[in-house]
């Protein structure tokens, strides 16, 4: 049952070290708020899970936060690599990560299976492609109907689920709208789910059919204005592309990465410091 | 081409817009192909329906995205899904005429690679991996791939096959139970290559004008089989340059320096 709490609090409680964690988020709505205080609070040997890490993993992997990274695209989307990744996969700095590597397809289907408490996702993929030669949970299947063989993959149960999203009413009911991504189906899939919300409202007036996470389905509701930056909340601001771009040469070499990471999220206590302390030098280089 | 009123990568994106019909349902990677297929929306097929994998359908943007899901997409798509219903209603569903894919590597048989150079647990270059392509590749109907032309990309063996194509040749794309076309078309800001009907390996059709077939040989990693009736590529046109310069620039005002 949904509590609004701190996120400082949310974090303490459900993400533990050692936890597999997916913060989802399509482009839209990503976590990054929550992805800080997890970075602030020091958790180590996480498993993450995500089909697109961009900045948010790129930081929490180059703190050290990660031994394995479950993903189907890692990159600063339309920017080129994410170096902290691959400094962490090619030089095993600051710590060796383990892959587990999927196609977009096969992701969306395992959250969809975790969701529906199915032990395993069966889609028609991974045909030709050198991937199951490389990641073992990719099998297959054959269909009892047709014979045609199909693909599997187990379902993702992650332990901790965190989101972000447009509102909450005040009992911890949730809605998101715009790209959704798989974020209902993560929430549904894992054991616990940490949501950060844009604002707290009287009443959602969501219309019918809208993406809405009963509050029984969430453990933790925090308000966490402007705490997608620099991805977007649609219908409140728009995805800062040029923070994406000065992110580039920030992470390509390790200490510019700390330090500006020691400036800027070790060094504030919460998201507000922290997007106070971008305001007082360039960071759109 | 420095005499020309054009560069290589217009004549490129020009090329590949040319290439998708009024009405069309196309699945859109980001990049080259994103660009491609709105100046084409923009110019002679203005019933394109541009399906990102974000979820969006119908989309229009004014801008290009810069990534696979800018609220640009959302905001003017005709409907907007879960990434979980776009993969198995509407790619898997067998809902998309043309999935248009970049690569970071192609071999002859139309192949690609987007995530080793090297090896697989010691590469030299970590890629960003498969995303949606696997499955765009074998689910839509057929594959137009767009990406420059040279020796580190077009290669003689891929690193990693992310997401298939003509597998080695013939039939056996066929034989591994893909029931879809596969890559029908390959644009590069060289020239224009399509699949020989037998063999099924890159056969260079047309050469964008200036470029002669040296040139994309020494840009080919493999021995290039070159058509006995080779096209000139019709350089881009007043209108179409007009509209992707525009595209170009309305985009780079949008992302706050240059696209």
């Amino acid at each position: 049952m949904a509590e609004i709490v701190s996120l400082r609090d949310a974090v303490a409680n459900l993400i533990k070290d050692g936890d597999s964690v997916a913060m989802e988020g399509f482009t839209h709505l990503i976590p990054h708020a929550a992805g800080h205080e997890v970075i602030r609070q020091g958790r180590r040997d996480l498993t993450l899970i995500r089909m697109t890490p961009d900045m948010i993993y790129d930081q929490m992997i180059g703190m050290g936060c990660a031994r394995k990274l479950v993903f189907s695209w890692g990159g600063n989307p339309g920017v080129g690599s994410l170096h902290r990744l691959r400094d962490a996969v090619e030089q095993g700095w600051p710590a060796p990560l383990a892959l587990e590597e999927h196609s977009h397809a096969a992701m969306a289907n395992a959250y969809d299976a975790g969701a529906a408490g199915l032990p395993f996702a069966v889609l028609r993929g991974y045909l030709g492609t050198d991937l199951p030669a490389h990641n073992k949970t990719i099998k297959s299947v054959i269909c009892p109907y047709t014979g045609e063989k199909l693909a599997t993959v187990p379902a993702l149960r992650p332990d901790v689920a965190v989101i972000h999203a447009q509102k909450a009413d005040r009992r911890g009911n949730v809605l998101l709208w715009g790209i959704v991504g798989v974020q209902k189906e993560a929430v549904l899939a894992a054991k616990r789910a940490i949501v950060t919300v844009e604002e707290i409202v009287d009443a959602l007036d969501a219309p019918p059919n809208a993406v809405v996470l009963p509050r029984w389905t969430v453990d933790a509701v925090c308000l966490e204005p402007g705490g997608a930056h620099p991805s977007y909340a649609q219908g409140y601001y728009k995805r800062d592309n040029a923070f994406y771009k000065a992110w580039d040469p920030i992470a390509r070499e390790r200490d510019t990465f700390l330090d500006w990471m020691k400036r800027h999220v070790l060094g504030t206590d919460t998201f507000a410091e922290y997007r106070a302390s971008l305001g007082r030098e360039t960071v759109h280089a | 081409m420095h005499d020309r009123a054009y560069t290589a990568d217009e004549m490129m994106t020009v090329a590949a817009a040319r290439a998708l019909k009024d009405g069309t349902v196309c699945f859109v990677g980001i990049g080259l192909p994103s660009a491609a297929a709105n100046l084409a929306r923009l110019t002679h097929a203005p019933d394109i329906v541009l399906i990102y994998e974000s979820g969006t359908i119908g989309t229009k943007p004014n801008v290009l995205p810069l990534s696979i899901g800018d609220g640009e997409l959302a905001e003017t798509a005709d409907a907007v899904v879960s990434v979980p219903e776009m993969f198995r209603y509407w790619l898997q569903g067998g809902r998309i005429d043309v999935g248009f894919l970049g690569a970071a590597q192609l071999d002859r048989f139309g192949n690609i690679n987007t995530t080793v150079i090297g090896p697989y647990d010691k590469p030299k270059v970590r890629l960003p991996g498969a995303g949606g392509a696997p499955e765009i590749a074998t689910s839509a109907h057929e594959i137009f791939i767009m990406l420059r032309q040279g020796p580190r990309a077009f290669v003689d063996k891929l690193d990693f096959v992310t997401s298939v194509g003509f597998a080695t040749g013939g039939d056996s794309r066929v034989r591994l139970g893909v029931a879809t076309r596969g890559p029908t078309l390959v644009v590069s800001d060289l020239g224009i290559l399509t699949p020989d009907p037998e063999t099924r390996e890159l056969t260079l059709t047309s050469l964008h004008p200036g470029v002669d077939v040296e040139r994309a040989r020494a840009a080919t990693g493999w021995p290039l089989k070159v058509a006995a009736r080779l096209d000139t590529t019709p350089p881009p046109t007043p209108d179409e340059l007009e509209a992707l310069r525009a595209l170009n620039q309305r985009t780079a005002r949008a992302h706050g320096s240059d696209a």
